[in-house]
């Protein structure tokens, strides 16, 4: 039976700290890909065909509410399997394109938030000032679209943080796959498991506050902005 | 073709482990975001805190490693091996959606408008009574949206639990794929057909959850 050694755990620290810049490597990497990616969902739901609507929709909805470790498994053991286009691909890069595709969809959702949160009166006015489709979109209803989404992104890069241990199956040498090769060698992971968590807690609980704070900063941005408004 | 069904039949094997623990752990979570999210809200400061610890250590933790975690624990805990790896698999999913859900409840309970707590004060309901028949009734349809989706993000979490070595859709895949390499990406793709189909009765749910919760609320 295992028990609990102070010894092993402070002698596990520095070994499991080694996976630290992995696992918020393929975060923030996962993340930008996620961000760009997103774009592509956006634009292609704006596409006012109804057939193609309805395939983007159920796409994203087929990738959204099916398990990111078997998409990750898909592309690890799967795509190399794969006729032409199949090449192996490092855990790393796996992971990136994995939660990367798999949170671009949320990330999408949110960009199409923040557009239609963009009231149809400020539509028609850049329509009115004989706007052109990029001054449109650049000076009038991106920088309106944009400040709304950003704690929400925010809280989906802390979701990624805590998804990517996940990617330890594929060998992914993150925390958690450090935690556990230590746990291994020791004979008792409890100890590893519990640094881990640590580890998260303490960085995923103040970047939480962190944006909750700047949620509630936005909420009141806008707010006043109505109060000060002539118009209404 | 021959090929899909054969797959499909092989996967078939682990449907019941992935059902059962996500109705178990489903029911689980409900339970202990209604719990501590009604706690959440207790007018005793140490009940406050208590409860917030248990919801941040969960929210603020990723599920995987409160899996392995209680996988180890457990047994260390209790001083004897739990038998159950499906009871872990439970508790751990559960618990942590749970807490997830518990601010779905508390954010629903405050959102109900102030001037219905104030007519059932007026009306000398009891807190009990307040809670029963005028704050609930208006916060849970608004809670129903996002029940539906946790409960799917909570399907994509059974996946996990083929992780420590229960016999679900997954682990059934994952022997196939080792036996036969190159048929891989049919392989998964099934797998993946199959937690989709899993999951479309629960997105027309949650579809229908947002009808309801819109109908007849004053804006």
């Amino acid at each position: 039976m295992s028990y609990w050694s102070f010894e092993r755990f402070f002698e596990a620290w520095p070994y499991i700290l080694k996976g630290l810049h992995i696992t918020v490597g393929v975060t923030i990497s996962a993340f930008l890909f996620a961000l760009v990616f997103g774009l592509v969902w956006t634009f292609l739901r704006r596409i006012p065909e109804r057939h193609i609507n309805w395939i983007v929709t159920w796409v994203m909805e087929f990738i959204r509410s099916t398990p990111p470790l078997v998409q990750l498994f898909f592309i690890y053991y799967a795509w190399p399997e794969i006729p032409v286009v199949g090449v192996t691909l490092s855990p790393f890069v796996s992971a990136v394109v994995g939660f990367g595709i798999h949170f671009s969809t949320y990330i999408g959702e949110i960009y199409r938030s923040g557009i239609e949160s963009v009231e149809n009166g400020q539509w028609e006015a850049s329509t009115a000032l004989n706007f052109s489709l990029l001054d449109k979109w650049r000076l009038i209803i991106l920088p309106q679209a944009f400040p709304p989404t950003i704690p929400m992104l925010g809280n989906y890069f802390i979701i990624m943080f805590k998804e990517v241990p996940i990617a330890s199956t594929i060998g992914l040498t993150g925390i958690l796959h450090m935690a556990n090769s230590f746990g291994s060698e020791h004979f008792n992971l409890i100890e590893a498991l519990t640094i881990v968590g640590i580890i998260f807690l303490v960085l995923s609980y103040p970047s939480a506050r962190l944006i909750k704070k700047l949620e509630v900063k936005l909420n009141t941005r806008f707010d006043k902005n109505q109060v000060i408004d002539p118009i209404e | 073709m021959e090929d899909i069904l054969s797959i499909s039949q092989e996967l078939s094997r682990g449907l019941f482990v992935t059902v059962s623990i996500l109705i178990a752990s489903s029911l689980l979570a409900y339970f202990m975001g209604f719990i501590s999210g009604l706690l959440r809200l207790s007018k005793y400061t140490l009940v406050r805190k208590l409860t917030g610890f248990y919801i941040e250590v969960f929210r603020g933790t990723s599920l995987i490693v409160q899996l392995f975690w209680l996988y180890y624990a457990i047994p260390m805990l209790f001083g004897i091996p739990l038998g159950s790896n499906w009871i872990i698999g439970v508790i751990a999913i559960g618990l942590n959606y749970g807490a997830y859900l518990s601010e779905v409840v508390r954010g629903s309970v405050e959102a109900v408008d102030n001037g219905q707590t104030e007519a059932a004060i007026a009306l000398n309901m009891s807190s009990y009574q307040k809670m029963r028949y005028i704050i609930l009734p208006q916060a849970i349809r608004m809670m129903l949206p996002e029940f539906g989706n946790y409960t799917i993000q909570m399907l994509k979490g059974t996946a996990l639990v083929s992780l420590i070595s229960l016999n679900d859709i997954l682990y059934y895949g994952n022997i196939l794929r080792s036996s036969n390499l190159s048929q891989a990406p049919l392989i998964y793709l099934v797998i993946l057909i199959f937690y989709f189909v899993l999951a479309l009765p629960l997105i027309f749910l949650t579809r229908k959850a947002e009808d309801i919760s819109k109908k007849g609320v004053a804006n």
